[in-house]
């Protein structure tokens, strides 16, 4: 069937089986919305206030549900303002597709309005990027970019449309399962694709000496312990990767994007890693001599002084991305690949071992948080997870987040949605609302943020009053931009540059203003009162938590210190 | 266990891309953002017309060029990537030189050429243009001798480079 290359893009999106996408319109894109319209009841458009929390929203939709986000924008400014949520997708390898239009070609390169070269400026924070400049090639552009974001390691792909492609008419073929899977895909190698059937056996073939010498030194091993990240959500691999720290008897690590995949309620473990780690994680990494290294990128964040991590260890690294072996910490062995079919390929060649002395020197270390019972950020989070505490949680970026890591017993992957490598803040709402979305059962999602990170992105109050997107937004409100301010107590001499927030604006009239309920609690039980009243009625709603202005992230390593040398405790 | 970056060396990189618009782009934007220095780059069409072929000479230690390799096969214009060794692999460059020549110096100058098996493509009365071919090495001395002459101008093409032997680019990066 003949059809406009706006049609295409709509026709592929349905092949896709996206539900879903969220945007904001303009006149590049004006061909797209038409069909948008006449399309409304298989492809439900979510309208934000802005494109950047657009794309944090697709973002978000696709880390709560591991399908494929999809963002759309106009050209220049539209597209301009999603370059922050691109970056942050590929920083934490989120498969995004975002769609913009341009000006048309025959204006292209003369400066028109509104036009700007985004497929140039993303070129560095997308894993792909197109610029379509026929409608014949559309179609199976639109395939390869969904097949790019989500294969391998995931990550943000950008197809810019110019506005005379969106016009042009060309014949249509609609495609459907392994007729989808494009070309391209035959010239990666295996390792770093999720093999299945007969690729799965020749990976197994290749993979065999490694796994070989992998469970050897598993075997050797005293002291080993699991660092876990990200790449076993993307992968999947928890229960594999639980299942190998029962048979290897060892204590698990995990980044900020690896928390969840081990339950915080397991004996095995010991909590996030890094400048905010735990005790137990900080010096269990230290003192281990095997790091099992699973779907992680040694972040800086992370490792502290990168020449004194983990001194004692062996370190075996599994990755899908190869570029990350050897990238920040050198490796004693490596095994690219999906982290599932690794470790489970692993789980073969172990025998069960017994670490009994050092699961206890390890579990020794675990922080007893006490409390003064005074209204403090430990508190609250704790309370809500005692209220649900298998709720999606998003994260702003700052103070808020970092307590949220540390202290929202975390159980099962997908349930922290927060930018972790970007470190964006204004990211929270969005993403947010995106993970709300994402939600078949339609449960509510809840959005821990700062008073600093909300007010980079409180314009979207609008977007989730107006759907009734489930949100419950919890502001820590402690007037300042706390993580800059407690930069500055530490290492400026108490010299609050820039930080201090004392200038709304009042968030109860902020919530009311836009006909959401809006509650200010300054303790516990109010909070809780709060928070359990706003869980039952599953509606968007603000609670604003009053908190003390130099209330501080601890523990803390210095930047650039080793990872067991605490400057706060 | 640290990557610790001395023992800094020259590398030639052979790189089977994609020829598409902006691949170019992509692969020297690679190179520019992830902190590579590169000494020479040539880029050309290959006897298939859908691969173009890049010639990419870099500096760094053994750690960093495997970075380097792995970083672009990341790209998905990328096809293979192959690090000549130099005792293993032929490279050569092009250069042309406009040299300040008038007639006193006509006649040495077409000694170095005979020389140096370089090629007059151009004589007027004051200057003379040259072609050159060779590795590294040759052309350096070549422009250090033509520099007591003057050198008016100078155009080089970047190394490009083959490895010796039958053997072509694999794709195999499981390890």
């Amino acid at each position: 069937m003949k059809l406009n290359g706006a049609a295409i893009l709509i026709e592929c999106l349905i092949e896709q089986k996206v539900g879903t996408v969220f945007g904001f319109p303009g006149g590049a894109v004006l061909p797209i919305y038409d069909e948008l319209y006449k399309r409304a009841d298989r492809i439900n458009h979510v309208l934000t206030a802005h494109e950047q929390h657009a794309g944090h929203a697709a973002d978000g939709y696709a880390r709560a549900s591991g399908k494929t986000g999809v963002c759309i924008a106009t050209s220049g400014p539209g597209a301009t303002n999603l370059v922050t949520a691109i970056a942050t997708a590929y920083m934490d390898s989120t498969p995004v597709v975002f769609v913009t239009g341009n000006v048309p070609q025959s204006l292209m390169g003369t400066d028109s309005f509104q036009e700007a070269d985004i497929s140039g400026m993303t070129m560095p924070i997308t894993k792909h990027n197109y610029l379509v400049t026929s409608v014949e090639r559309l179609a199976e552009t639109i395939r390869e970019a969904f097949y790019i974001a989500s294969s391998g390691r995931p990550g943000p792909v950008l197809i810019d449309i110019p506005k005379d492609v969106q016009l042009a008419e060309t014949e249509y073929v609609a495609l459907s399962g392994e007729a989808l899977i494009p070309r391209l895909s035959k010239k990666k190698p295996l390792a770093q694709l999720r093999p299945e059937g007969e690729a799965l056996e020749q990976y197994k073939t290749k993979a065999e000496p490694r796994l070989e010498k992998a469970a050897q030194l598993i075997a050797e091993a005293h002291r080993p312990l699991i660092y876990c990240g990200g790449g076993v959500t993307l992968s999947g691999a928890q229960d594999a990767m639980m299942q190998l720290a029962d048979r290897v008897d060892a204590p698990i690590v995990a980044t900020l994007m690896g928390l969840g995949a081990a339950p915080a309620s397991s004996k095995r473990m010991l909590g996030m890693l890094g400048m905010h780690g735990t005790h137990a994680a900080n010096i269990a990494m230290q003192r281990c001599d095997l790091l099992i290294a699973v779907g992680v990128r040694f972040s800086d964040r992370a490792l502290g002084d990168a020449s004194k991590f983990a001194p004692n260890a062996k370190v075996l690294h599994i990755d899908i991305d190869r570029a990350e072996i050897n990238k920040n910490v050198s490796t004693t062995l490596h095994i690219t690949g999906d982290a599932k079919i690794v470790l489970e390929l692993l789980l073969a060649r172990v025998s069960q071992k017994q670490h009994e002395q050092w699961m206890q020197q390890a579990r020794s270390m675990m922080d007893d948080y006490l409390s003064d019972g005074h209204f403090e950020p430990r508190r609250i989070l704790r309370s809500m997870a005692a209220t649900a505490p298998d709720m999606t949680v998003a994260t702003d970026v700052g103070q808020h987040q970092m307590w949220t890591a540390q202290h929202f017993p975390f159980v099962h992957t997908r349930q922290l949605i927060s930018s972790g490598g970007l470190g964006t803040m204004g990211f929270g709402l969005g993403a947010a609302m995106g993970a709300a979305k994402s939600d078949e059962k339609g449960r509510p999602v809840a959005l821990v943020t700062g008073d600093g990170s909300f007010r980079m992105n409180l314009t979207e109050l609008s977007t989730i009053a107006y759907y009734n997107i489930p949100v419950i937004v919890v502001i820590f409100n402690n007037g300042t931009l706390g993580m800059v301010r407690q930069w500055q107590t530490l290492f400026f001499g108490h010299r609050y540059s820039q930080t201090t927030l004392d200038r709304g604006p009042d968030f109860m009239k902020l919530a009311d203003a836009y006909g959401l309920e809006g509650t200010r609690v300054d303790n516990l039980d109010d909070f809780d009162a709060a928070f359990k009243k706003a869980y039952a009625a599953g509606k968007p709603c603000i609670i604003e938590c009053m908190l003390d202005i130099d209330e501080m992230v601890a523990p803390m390593v210095a930047p650039g210190s080793p990872i067991d040398s605490f400057c706060l405790n | 266990m640290y990557i610790n970056n001395d023992n800094s060396q020259r590398y030639t990189v052979g790189v089977l891309v994609d020829n598409e618009p902006g691949v170019l782009s992509r692969v020297s934007g690679l190179f520019f953002r992830r902190g590579f220095n590169i000494d020479s780059l040539a880029v050309g069409t290959t006897q298939d017309p859908e691969v173009s072929r890049i010639t990419i000479v870099v500096r760094g230690d053994e750690a960093k060029i495997e970075q380097l390799v792995q970083q672009l096969y990341k790209l998905i214009c990328v096809q293979k990537v192959q690090v000549m060794k130099p005792r293993n692999s032929v490279e050569r460059q092009l250069l042309l030189v406009k040299v300040k020549a008038d007639v006193t110096e006509r006649e040495g100058l077409m000694r170095l050429v005979d020389i140096f098996k370089a090629k007059v493509l151009d004589v007027t009365r004051n200057s003379m243009v040259l072609q050159i071919t060779g590795d590294n090495d040759k052309i350096a001395s070549l422009l250090s001798l033509l520099g007591d002459y003057g050198i008016l101008e100078l155009v080089r093409t970047g190394m490009v480079a083959l490895e010796r032997g039958d053997g072509v680019m694999t794709s195999d990066i499981f390890d």
